[in-house]
């Protein structure tokens, strides 16, 4: 056997960029799920920049029509153009997709770094409180908050806010676990001999290297997000005034719009929705590949 | 498993259960909507009678139900009936009990999640086992592909494209209803003919909704397996194909499944009330969603906690249960 020497300038290390397109080549599902993301975003925009948002809501265009090429998607009961009506829903179930999304991993990175960090009492507390939680339904709970809300005062941002108040378990469990093992890892230690303080090693040391399972659980929370807002807002709890996805599915139901023909009502949100919860789904399996390499697909 | 195993279960049922309780309890007391008002409203603006008679009769029955009292005093008056196992009485279906709600409701979303449930799982592990297995020929490792495509999308949206091509543009089945319009309730072939033909719909939404969940984590579990050494020796003791597949490689692979089973029930619950209300039947859900619309709250109290209960109580007995199906854990 010859063996072969190369020299250090016959090898070339590759690029960043072709390492990264080498990359998401393994990762078939990370990418499929950022391109479907990134045709809603666009369809979003080309939506706010050609249309006028006023056509998602009531009498803004004759009611009832099929889709045409004056209302690609078709019209509903209420006269709101349904292409309007995507782009606007559209953007709003991003909206509240990223708040609440937002907003829960920030109280689960708090809380699971807490209880795994200090321990003890606190984390008996935290984990406690997490483990009766889980058991109940939480849409149910989600279910009678909204309800018990004034009408009036359901908006984006409150449907944000109830979805996001019984969501931050699983976050803050995953968090706590990783910490956890992370604590008793060998830099911690050495950070900790050189005097390095609580505050020092939590964001110096820690916090970066959990930045891959913070990104994870940050597309999960806005998965579960988008989910629990759809489905309270399909079952007739949402902002009723907004064209949100869920809430238009809603009332094409409640109007009959199958059993009057209106076929188009209900199907477009219907589509748009199978697009969001797949791409985030995908987008979800492609960044635990990225987080945790040891659970790689086995082919 | 000792007793002591079970009692801290039991014990922990009661705090979810409690949790529960008392979460419900107070969100619908925070809001400013009254439920009673809300419902003679309604009655004194179609005519009848005038604002001081109105006033009369909502505070009589602020008195009936208790709601003049304290809100710690109704609290602990609904924890201790509530132990008693007293639902209490619906505001808004007066006289009708909650607990005569509930039964009501319930036959239709038990017959429609259990049967769809049970059936996702048996049809999803035993997929998800055969497109893991090397022996199994081609055709059958597919079957389970659209299925996993299938899982990110909710069993609702499912269910309107179900309503969309089965039921609006072939018209096979009707697009919602327990039953047809017009037909009574009975116990006879054809009523339940009926029905059959009106479930079959939701039934399949919430199966294509569930199914590939299982076989993706079955499939999982089956390659794992497949490494391990006993495998391995069942093959070359000659034993058969077929007995390897059930005795050696489901039997083990379907353990952390039956976890699996007891932890999906919650979302279960979710899709069927969701169901229920996208195919307009008269379950459990419709009655939830009712009762909120009118914020009548003793029976979302009701509603609620009976859900809670059932599900909590079910993960509990399948984790109970589970060292009959896993003999090692028996002995440890």
């Amino acid at each position: 056997m010859t063996s072969a020497t190369i020299t250090l300038s016959e090898f070339q290390q590759p690029s960043r960029l072709t390492l990264l397109f080498r990359y998401l080549r393994r990762n078939i599902s990370l990418v499929v799920g950022l391109f479907i993301i990134l045709g809603l975003v666009a369809f979003t925009v080309i939506g706010f920049l050609t249309l006028d948002t006023k056509d998602a809501y009531p009498l803004s265009a004759k009611a009832r029509q099929p889709p045409s090429l004056e209302y690609p998607f078709g019209t509903d009961f209420f006269g709101r153009d349904l292409y309007a009506a995507m782009v606007v829903g559209m953007w709003q179930t991003a909206l509240i997709g990223v708040l609440a999304g937002a907003i829960g991993t920030f109280i689960g990175v708090v809380l699971g770094f807490t209880s795994a960090y200090f321990g003890g009492l606190i984390d008996g507390g935290i984990k406690g409180v997490c483990q009766v939680l889980t058991p109940i339904p939480v849409f149910l709970i989600q279910v009678v908050i909204a309800g018990s809300l004034d009408k009036r005062s359901v908006t984006i941002y409150t449907m944000a806010l109830i979805v996001v108040l019984l969501s931050w378990m699983g976050p803050t469990l995953v968090i706590r676990s990783q910490v956890l093992s992370m604590k008793e890892r060998q830099f911690v230690s050495v950070a900790k001999l050189s005097g390095l303080g609580d505050g020092g090693i939590i964001f110096g040391e820690m916090l970066p290297n959990l930045l891959p399972f913070i990104a994870a659980a940050f597309v999960g929370q806005v998965f579960s997000a988008v989910f629990a807002s759809f489905y309270l807002a399909v079952v007739g709890l949402g902002p009723l005034r907004e064209p949100l996805l869920g809430n238009t599915i809603w009332a094409a139901q409640t109007q009959g719009a199958f059993f009057n023909g209106w076929w188009w009502w209900p199907l477009a949100p219907a589509v748009a929705m199978v697009l969001i919860l797949s791409s985030l789904a995908l987008i979800n399996m492609g960044l635990d590949e990225l987080a945790n390499p040891r659970v790689r697909r086995t082919e | 498993m000792s007793i002591k195993i079970i009692l801290q279960r039991l014990a922990f049922l009661l705090i979810v259960i409690w949790s529960a309780a008392t979460i419900t309890f107070f969100i619908p007391r925070i809001s400013t909507r009254n439920p009673i008002r809300e419902r003679f409203g309604v009655l004194a603006r179609s005519g009848g009678f005038s604002p001081q008679d109105m006033e009369q009769i909502v505070q009589s029955y602020n008195r009936k139900f208790g709601l003049d009292k304290p809100l710690i005093q109704q609290y602990w008056d609904y924890v201790s009936s509530l132990a008693r196992g007293d639902l209490g009485v619906s505001l808004f279906k007066f006289p009708k009990t909650v607990a005569e709600l509930i039964m009501e409701a319930l036959p239709w979303t038990i017959g429609l999640l259990l049967v769809t449930t049970v059936l996702s799982f048996i049809i999803g592990n035993l997929l998800g086992a055969i497109a893991a297995w090397p022996h199994a020929p081609g055709w059958m490792r597919g079957v389970a592909t659209p299925f996993v495509m299938l899982m990110g999308v909710p069993p609702v949206l499912l269910g309107v494209f179900l309503l969309f091509f089965v039921a609006f543009r072939m018209k096979i089945f009707p697009l919602g209803g327990a039953y047809s319009i017009g037909i009574v309730p009975s116990q006879t072939v054809e009523f339940y003919l009926d029905v059959l033909r009106h479930m079959l719909l939701p039934a399949l939404a919430l199966i294509f909704g569930q199914v590939g969940g299982w076989v993706l984590s079955m499939r999982g579990m089956g390659i794992t397996i497949q490494g391990e050494d006993y495998v391995n020796f069942a093959e070359h003791k000659g034993l058969g194909a077929y007995t390897i597949f059930k005795d050696y490689y489901l039997r083990n692979a379907m353990l952390p499944q039956v976890t699996g089973f007891a932890l999906a029930l919650g979302s279960v619950i979710t899709s069927g009330i969701i169901i229920e209300q996208l195919f307009a039947l008269p379950g459990i859900g419709t009655a939830l969603i009712d009762a909120i619309k009118f914020n009548d709250f003793l029976a979302i109290y009701g509603i609620v906690l009976f859900i809670t209960i059932a599900v909590a109580s079910l993960m509990v007995m399948v984790e109970l249960l589970y060292p009959l199906i896993d003999p090692r854990i028996r002995k440890g």
